[in-house]
């Protein structure tokens, strides 16, 4: 982990998870495993909020509402899945209301597997997070910088190639 | 008489950790009505039972919910073990009960902190949490999980409890217990917390009888209702005596809560005075579940019941699990009616909602 600038915040949003991976999102935030030492506070409001903490897949009523909460947070963001459903489907993959993982919906930049993810894989998802959004801040600053806060053809969330791969292959995906 | 209007409250919200969505319907700020959307969470788990072994479908039904994981698995197992006519061995069902009791302390606490943290207090909040945290290294070190345990099978259970093992619970609970106890005085003491528990959100024993409210909801309107007299698994030999309030407002169920951890930690100790010494663990299953069968049992949150049917095949034709969050939130919706705006957090979160059971 680098030099972190800035304090980025947390929003966390249950997709369809089954409550473990929620349960131990806050378990990290709270004073035993304290991921506040890294510089996150967890908030509930998606327009203050730079990293988002997604838990379980994604199906047919909630995906509007990952979208939408998606598109709320200003740029740049940085989106975590959390636990295998939220990267995969998990065991719930195959069930008819299921549209799949997390990244059916929005993009992802950091996976956290297990079932239940426990709270030292999900603290290595949020410094792993806190480092590329300070990446990502900067960038956006230079950018800004240069061009004069004009909105230019380079969108600073996408950095890599396959990121931009990955953005035309998917349908309906957020405005991005 | 003022204007009505509708404020939309989920599906996100800083105090809901899983989503759901209200249409409140506002006079001033007193609720008129509060019109409820389910959905958000719904993943269509029991269509998955045509398609899985009997024995393999277990690891779908832990994972309905993280928090009371154990209790379903135990309703599940339970229910298949009754189509099958499976005696499961005397010391299998102490072992259940002493998880379902960890389990059970976990979960209380767990709503205690979210309680806390609905009123504001977030220093209440932390302590509470870290409670919880003694338990699940109980339950981590005796399971291998911290919340999803994977123990259970048709017939027994998977792993067992070492003597050293039972000495380092007994010790932990002493422990545990009395930092409960002082953590709790706040709860039940405190000038500032009682006033934003004591007469909010009143559920009246008839109200509750009506709208067939179950659990500590039930049981902190006077209803003696706990599915745990009716003596399942090793219940019957450890004297339960179910733990009820008279007063039904907020106040009551907080203090069920905290009475029930209590009762729980008092019935992990009786049931290891109890348990036989050794003894099998499981019995071996042969062939396919042909009948059916409903099983009840008491969950964190009140009566769940689970319905399995199989035909002979390896796996179940219909499986069916009513959760006791469903029945809870019409009683949400009648203590809501004429609640202040500001008491809505603190209601939604005295049914201790488990959204992800409920939907399933």
């Amino acid at each position: 982990m680098g030099k972190v600038k800035k304090s980025p915040w947390l929003l966390h949003y249950d997709g369809s998870s089954c409550n473990g991976c929620d349960i131990e999102v806050l378990a990290t935030l709270t004073p035993v495993y304290d991921a506040e030492r890294f510089g996150v506070v967890n908030t509930g409001d998606p327009l203050q909020a730079d990293i988002l903490m997604i838990t379980g897949g994604i199906n047919q009523q909630n995906a509007p509402v990952v979208k939408q909460l998606y598109d709320q947070m200003p740029r740049p963001k940085v989106v975590v899945a959390v636990g295998t459903c939220a990267c995969s489907g998990g065991v719930f993959r195959e069930c008819y209301n299921m549209l799949g993982g997390a990244d059916s919906t929005i993009p992802i930049d950091i996976y956290v597997p297990g079932c239940a993810a426990r709270p030292e894989s999900i603290m290595d998802g949020i410094m792993k997070a806190v480092e590329l959004f300070q990446k990502r801040s900067d960038e956006h600053d230079r950018y800004e910088k240069e061009h004069k806060g004009e909105a230019g053809p380079v969108d600073p969330n996408i950095n890599t190639a396959r990121d931009k791969v990955r953005m035309k292959e998917m349908k309906g995906a957020a405005d991005v | 008489m003022g204007k009505k209007s509708v404020i939309p409250f989920g599906p996100q919200h800083p105090v809901l950790p899983e989503p759901i969505h209200l249409d409140l319907v506002v006079e001033d700020e007193r609720i008129v009505e509060a019109i409820p959307n389910i959905g958000f969470i719904h993943r269509g788990l029991e269509g998955l039972a045509p398609d899985r072994d009997f024995q393999k479908y277990l690891y779908v039904v832990e994972r309905t919910c993280g928090i009371c994981s154990f209790g379903h698995g135990l309703g599940y197992v339970e229910s298949i073990e009754g189509i099958m006519n499976v005696e499961v061995p005397e010391r299998a069902k102490y072992l259940r009960v002493v998880w379902a009791e960890m389990a059970r302390m976990t979960s209380h606490l767990m709503w205690l902190g979210f309680t806390a943290d609905a009123f504001g207090f977030e220093s209440l909040f932390y302590e509470a949490w870290r409670i919880r945290e003694k338990v699940l290294d109980l339950m981590e070190m005796t399971t291998g999980g911290r919340l999803i345990y994977s123990v259970l099978k048709v017939g027994g259970v998977l792993k067992d409890i070492t003597p050293d093992m039972q000495k380092k619970i007994l010790d932990d609970l002493n422990e545990i217990e009395k930092e409960t106890r002082e953590m709790t005085r706040t709860f039940l003491d405190d000038y500032s917390v009682k006033t934003r528990l004591v007469g909010v959100g009143v559920l009246t024993k008839q109200q509750a009888h009506d709208v067939g409210a179950c659990g500590p909801m039930a049981r902190a309107s006077g209803i003696v209702c706990d599915m745990r007299m009716r003596g399942y698994e090793a219940y019957a030999d450890l004297g339960f005596e179910p733990v009820v309030s008279q007063d039904g407002d907020s106040y009551a169920r907080c203090e069920v809560r905290i009475n029930e951890i209590f009762a729980s930690i008092e019935l992990v100790r009786r049931a290891f005075e109890r348990m036989p010494k050794e003894g099998d663990l499981a019995v071996t299953v042969k062939g396919n579940p042909d009948g059916e069968y409903f099983a009840r049992i008491e969950q964190p949150r009140g009566e769940a019941i689970f319905y399995s049917e199989g035909h002979g095949k390896p796996a179940l034709d219909r499986f069916r699990l009513r959760t006791p969050t469903f029945a809870n939130l019409q009683a949400l919706c009648e203590t809501l009616k004429g609640a202040e705006y500001a008491d809505v957090p603190i209601l939604i979160l005295t049914i201790d909602p488990c959204i992800s059971c409920t939907e399933r």
